[in-house]
């Protein structure tokens, strides 16, 4: 082990989350290719007024004064996590202390940078506050406004892919809710007993499974259906939870006619079928009936899931977070006040799981 | 001539059990299958009544999952003696790697994936001809086979960091909620759908599963010393055998006396 490079990661690693590093690093070289340019402007500027300019001093300014500015806002952020309440994921920290942070950040690193410049250049900025008052209000004022347009880019692009991140992350959640590795490999495993036993079975059970799994892994590209097409789903399903579970599951799906053409969020019944299995019959030994039903009532499209099971342990309990809060969310984008769920204990036994969505646009008083 | 070796089959899904009983058949031809069981809980009586020498538990099953059911008949099973035959060889079965089984590949017990693959099967067989065989100390392959499970079992729910451990539990007494200190909380009990909670003279019914509970409170004060039972360790008395061999706790302040599962045995050994 090299004690050297140990003892720099010792300094850095912690300062910076690993997963943040390389876009910080990115950042950097983003500020220093602007600061070639601000730093070209500035000298053909003072060119173009007469006055005597080096190249070479005027990029040494603008890279001491924005990579100062780089440390002192965005690395920053980082390393006084604790203060500025900045955490993951975007480690962005909240407005009031955001705003503290640019204009204590900002100006101590024009000042550092300032100060590097005066060093390398051998005359000091500082005296323009007596001799030139303008000037260095207005060198002050355009650090000021070029940091916070940098800011101002950094921070939208942080917050798009932050966006991005939070739908493939719940994309991906709800492909591995529908692929659970148990239904898959009991699935299988049923597929391939009845290989031997039964081929034309084994046929149709295939046939389901690979509607079933179409239908999971297409469901993130369309947002909706007719409610044919999501009660069609669920038989797939059911028939092969039937297959598995022989005697133990029964189940009737009741879709009238006239509903067969209805629009609904792709598979939105689904979770709530498998919750009622998977909470409600799996678990209990003599297993249940399942009924999944659709009917219209004052324009009010109810869509109701009831299990035999061995119930909650209280209404509207929190069963398997995900799926029930991913209907609850998916009701909430696609109606939002115009769709209500349910869940509740049905007397003797069971549960029912009952989705209220109004066909009219506003709901009625 | 020995008596052919009989297997039990414990799973919920006919297909799965019809198939394994019929590769059985294939690869182990003198092995006798008995009738399946379909839930844990049966798994448990039927293994107890027929004596089998071995058994092909499913993990995911109603009732009992079959690592609570293999955990019940270690603890019902009969002292080893005339009549009596040795625990049984435990196979799990499982569609998912759910807990880490390949670390017990090797010991007393084994375990096969759905879906069952021949060749994989052939190995199992192969391994359970060679430990019948070797039968020669049952007690300690009985005792290597009650840590497995002891471990499997402990691996299933994540301990929460202390921080989070439970001060008191809520439990609602006609309109009201009552705060108990969990410290003066004697032991929960877990009946059909509740879980009694016992303290003081008192008993209450909460909802929350004792497995969902146990998470939550300071494994050194409470121990789970049976399925259904997490006593509070500063409550015990003593703890002493009956006729049976079967240890039960005396606890200070309270008349009943609790059943401990062979599974916890250990921790009541004198030092």
């Amino acid at each position: 082990m090299s004690l050297p490079s140990s003892f720099s990661l010792g300094l850095v690693a912690p300062l910076i989350p690993a997963t943040e590093r390389r876009a910080l690093a990115t950042r950097l070289l983003v500020v220093w290719a602007l600061a070639f340019v601000i730093g070209l402007i500035n000298w053909t500027y003072r060119l173009s007024m007469n006055e005597s300019a080096k190249l070479v001093v005027a990029l040494v300014y603008s890279y001491a004064i924005s990579t100062s500015i780089w440390l002192f806002t965005d690395v920053a952020r980082f390393a006084f996590r604790r203060l500025l309440h900045t955490s993951a994921p975007s480690y962005w920290p909240p407005a009031g202390r955001a705003v503290l942070m640019l204009f204590v950040g900002i100006p101590l690193g024009y000042a550092l940078g300032t100060l590097l410049g005066d060093a390398y250049s051998g005359h000091s900025t500082w005296a323009l506050i007596d001799t030139d008052y303008k000037q260095f209000a207005g060198l002050l004022l355009s650090a000021l406004v070029i940091s916070l347009a940098f800011v101002a880019y950094f921070y939208q692009r942080g917050h798009a892919e932050e966006l991005k991140r939070q739908v493939s992350q719940s994309q991906l959640m709800l492909l591995q809710s529908q692929l659970e590795p148990h239904m898959l490999f009991n699935t299988l495993a049923n597929l391939r007993a009845l290989i031997t036993t039964d081929p034309k079975r084994a046929q149709a059970m295939l046939d389901h499974l690979v509607a079933y799994l179409r239908a999971t892994l297409g469901a993130s590209r369309q947002t909706q259906h007719a409610l044919q097409n999501e009660f069609d789903r669920v038989r797939d399903y059911l028939e092969i939870m039937s297959v598995r579970m022989g005697p133990r599951l029964r189940y009737s799906l009741d879709l009238p006619e006239a509903l067969a053409t209805v629009q609904v969020p792709t598979l939105l019944l689904q979770p709530l079928v498998e919750n009622a299995l998977l909470h409600g019959l799996e678990p209990k030994v003599e297993g249940g009936h399942i009924s999944v039903s659709a009917r219209l009532l004052n324009q009010q499209l109810m869509l109701q899931v009831q299990d035999t099971g061995c119930g909650l342990a209280e209404d509207n309990a929190p069963r398997s977070g995900f799926g029930l809060a991913q209907v609850r969310e998916r009701l909430a984008t696609h109606y939002g006040a115009g769709a209500q769920f349910k869940l509740a204990n049905t007397p003797p036994m069971g549960t029912s799981a009952l989705i209220t969505i109004f066909l009219n646009p506003t709901p009625p008083p | 001539m020995t008596p052919r070796p009989t297997a039990l089959i414990a799973e919920d899904e006919p297909l799965l059990a019809a198939a394994l009983q019929s590769e059985l058949a294939q690869v182990w031809p003198e092995l006798v299958v008995l009738p399946i069981a379909g839930d844990g809980l049966s798994a448990v009586s039927q293994a107890l009544q027929s004596q089998p020498d071995v058994l092909f538990f499913d993990i995911r099953m109603p009732g009992l999952s079959g690592l609570e059911a293999a955990a019940e008949l270690a603890d019902a099973w009969p002292a080893p003696g005339p009549g009596h035959k040795a625990f049984p060889a435990l196979v799990f079965v499982t569609a998912y790697e759910q807990y880490a089984v390949q670390a017990f590949e090797a010991q007393a017990m084994d375990y096969l994936l759905k879906p069952v693959q021949t060749a994989r099967l052939e190995k199992t067989v192969s391994k359970l001809k060679l430990s019948l065989t070797q039968r020669a100390w049952p007690a300690i392959h009985f005792e290597d086979t009650l840590s497995q499970l002891r471990n499997l079992l402990a691996a299933t729910p994540k301990l929460l960091p202390a921080s989070e451990w439970l001060k008191t539990i809520n439990v609602s007494v006609g309109q009201h909620t009552r705060l108990l200190a969990v410290a003066d909380i004697a032991y929960f009990e877990a009946t059909d759908k509740y879980v009694r909670v016992l303290s003081g003279p008192h008993d209450y019914l909460i909802r929350t599963p004792l497995k969902d509970l146990l998470p939550q409170l300071d494994p050194q004060i409470f121990w789970q010393i049976h399925r259904g039972t997490v006593v509070n360790t500063t409550f015990i008395d003593h703890a002493s055998h009956d006729d049976q061999g079967k240890l039960h706790l005396s606890l200070r302040g309270r008349p009943e006396r609790l059943a401990v599962s062979r599974l916890y045995a250990h921790r009541f050994k004198a030092m």
